[in-house]
């Protein structure tokens, strides 16, 4: 799937996903070239979460369809290219940080599976606390650790929904750069968040997700007026 | 298998740390066998042992599979499984085995408390019986391993797996029962024979139908 001689990193073809008879996205339609970065912002409720799990194929759409790196449907040779940070940190609170790093790590096949352990555990400061359950983490150190396990296999596909979450302002601002470094690097982003501020930060491009919807799709340079956009847009005023 | 090997390593590793499925088990096995030893005729206890045994087991270990599962639920780290590149059938198989050695140890203390506490005369042929509650034990895994990974995910599971999985385990029951009855009696394997090949092929069906429908069963 190219366009433009750009390779597709997603796809999605109008694309809606219910549960039951609630219909949470409807129609979505867009193609994320890689290298992009794009912001997704919305109100609570407005689809985000549910489209970023799409995106990285932890669940299918319920109609239209969906590409990943020109691949439909669930594919173990796709999921090695996707990293996905939710709201969950998805470690094991009874591992320790380094237990959690390896596992994930080797299931994902790394030959130098140690040394990316001891690479990424000084990277999110967690080298001095590697030996201790995550149960015992702070939020933010949790948060900082799932973006070492999303990360640890070096994606070309990065997925994030709402990681400044539980961060204090320097760990925030130092994921700003990491997610530069990432989109400097040509990784893919997608990040959803409710922080206008960062979130063009490190984008490139901007949808607005309203009602399920993708309501506003634009370059992330338009940032001077993307709050009025927004308000227009959800009737809402941005965080 | 390397991605099974890992998951299950992992598993084993965690109950090594926390010890909560073996001795949650141990403790509901003990409490149901009191109970039935203060309910029964001391008289007529060994009779009805077989029934007690997988009774007592299938309940037992229907918590202790389900728990296995809520605790990859605890911070969505069943997810961060479904999105590692290895084949889900893999998943299956790990989490199977490693409910056949948890519930292999439970099954190992119950045939003591079943001694103890009823007369049971589990070493009347010690192999045999070995062969009958590995056969129940690996068709009980496979059935509730795969129905614990539906059921996880429902509002109500506690109650939904129960549900879902004792009307399938009926005939790997009543052919445990029947085959554990004619080996505490003294009777050879040859003797349960037609009991036994019912636990087998219930064994072979669930285990290769789990791993081949994991993928689509996982999904959402």
């Amino acid at each position: 799937m190219t366009g433009g001689g750009r390779v597709a990193a997603l796809g999605a073809d109008a694309v809606g996903k219910a549960f039951g008879r609630a219909v949470v996205l409807r129609d979505v339609t867009l193609r994320i070239d890689a290298g992009e970065a794009v912001a997704v912002f919305g109100p609570n409720g407005a689809g985000k979460s549910t489209m970023l799990r799409l995106f990285a194929g932890l669940t299918a759409p319920t109609s239209g369809r969906l590409r990943a790196f020109g691949v439909a449907g669930p594919d173990p040779a796709v999921r090695r290219r996707v990293g996905l940070v939710a709201h969950q940190s998805f470690l094991y609170p009874d591992l320790t940080a380094r237990e959690n790093l390896r596992f994930y790590a080797r299931m994902f096949g790394l030959d130098d599976a140690d040394e990316r352990v001891r690479t990424w555990l000084d990277r999110v400061a967690l080298a001095e606390a590697a030996a201790r359950p995550v149960r015992l983490f702070s939020r933010g150190m949790e948060q900082r650790l799932a973006l070492a396990r999303a990360l640890i296999h070096d994606p070309e596909l990065v997925i994030l929904d709402e990681p400044w979450t539980g961060l204090d302002a320097a760990s925030a601002d130092w994921l700003v750069g990491l997610l530069r470094d990432l989109r400097g690097r040509g990784r893919t982003l997608v990040v959803a968040t409710h922080d206008f501020q960062r979130g063009l930060d490190v984008a490139t491009r901007a949808l607005i997700v309203h009602r399920g919807r993708i309501a506003w799709d634009g370059p992330a340079s338009t940032a001077d007026d993307l709050d009025g956009i927004y308000r227009q847009v959800t009737g809402a005023v941005a965080a | 298998m390397s991605a099974a090997w890992r998951i299950l390593h992992k598993d084993l590793v965690l109950e090594l740390r926390t010890r909560e499925a073996l001795s949650g088990l141990v403790v509901l096995m003990l409490l149901v066998l009191l109970t039935f030893t203060f309910a029964m005729d001391p008289e007529g206890a060994g009779n009805a042992a077989p029934a007690v045994q997988w009774v007592t087991f299938v309940f037992a270990g229907l918590m202790a599979i389900q728990r296995g599962f809520l605790l990859e639920r605890e911070n969505g780290a069943w997810y961060g499984l479904l999105l590692c590149p290895v084949d889900r059938g893999a998943i299956f198989v790990a989490k199977m085995a490693s409910n056949v050695i948890v519930l292999g140890l439970a099954q190992l203390v119950l045939m003591v408390l079943l001694t103890v506490l009823l007369g049971a005369s589990v070493l009347a042929a010690p192999a045999a019986m070995i062969f009958v509650n590995f056969l129940g034990l690996v068709g009980f895994a496979a059935l509730a391993t795969l129905f614990a990974a539906i059921s996880v995910r429902l509002r109500a599971r506690e109650m939904m797996l129960p549900l879902l999985v004792l009307p399938l385990l009926v005939p790997l029951v009543i052919c445990a029962v029947e085959a554990s009855r004619v080996v505490m009696s003294g009777g050879s394997l040859a003797s349960a024979g037609a009991w036994l090949r019912v636990l087998a092929t219930f064994d072979v069906i669930f285990s290769v139908a789990g791993w081949m429908m994991f993928e689509q069963l996982v999904q959402e």
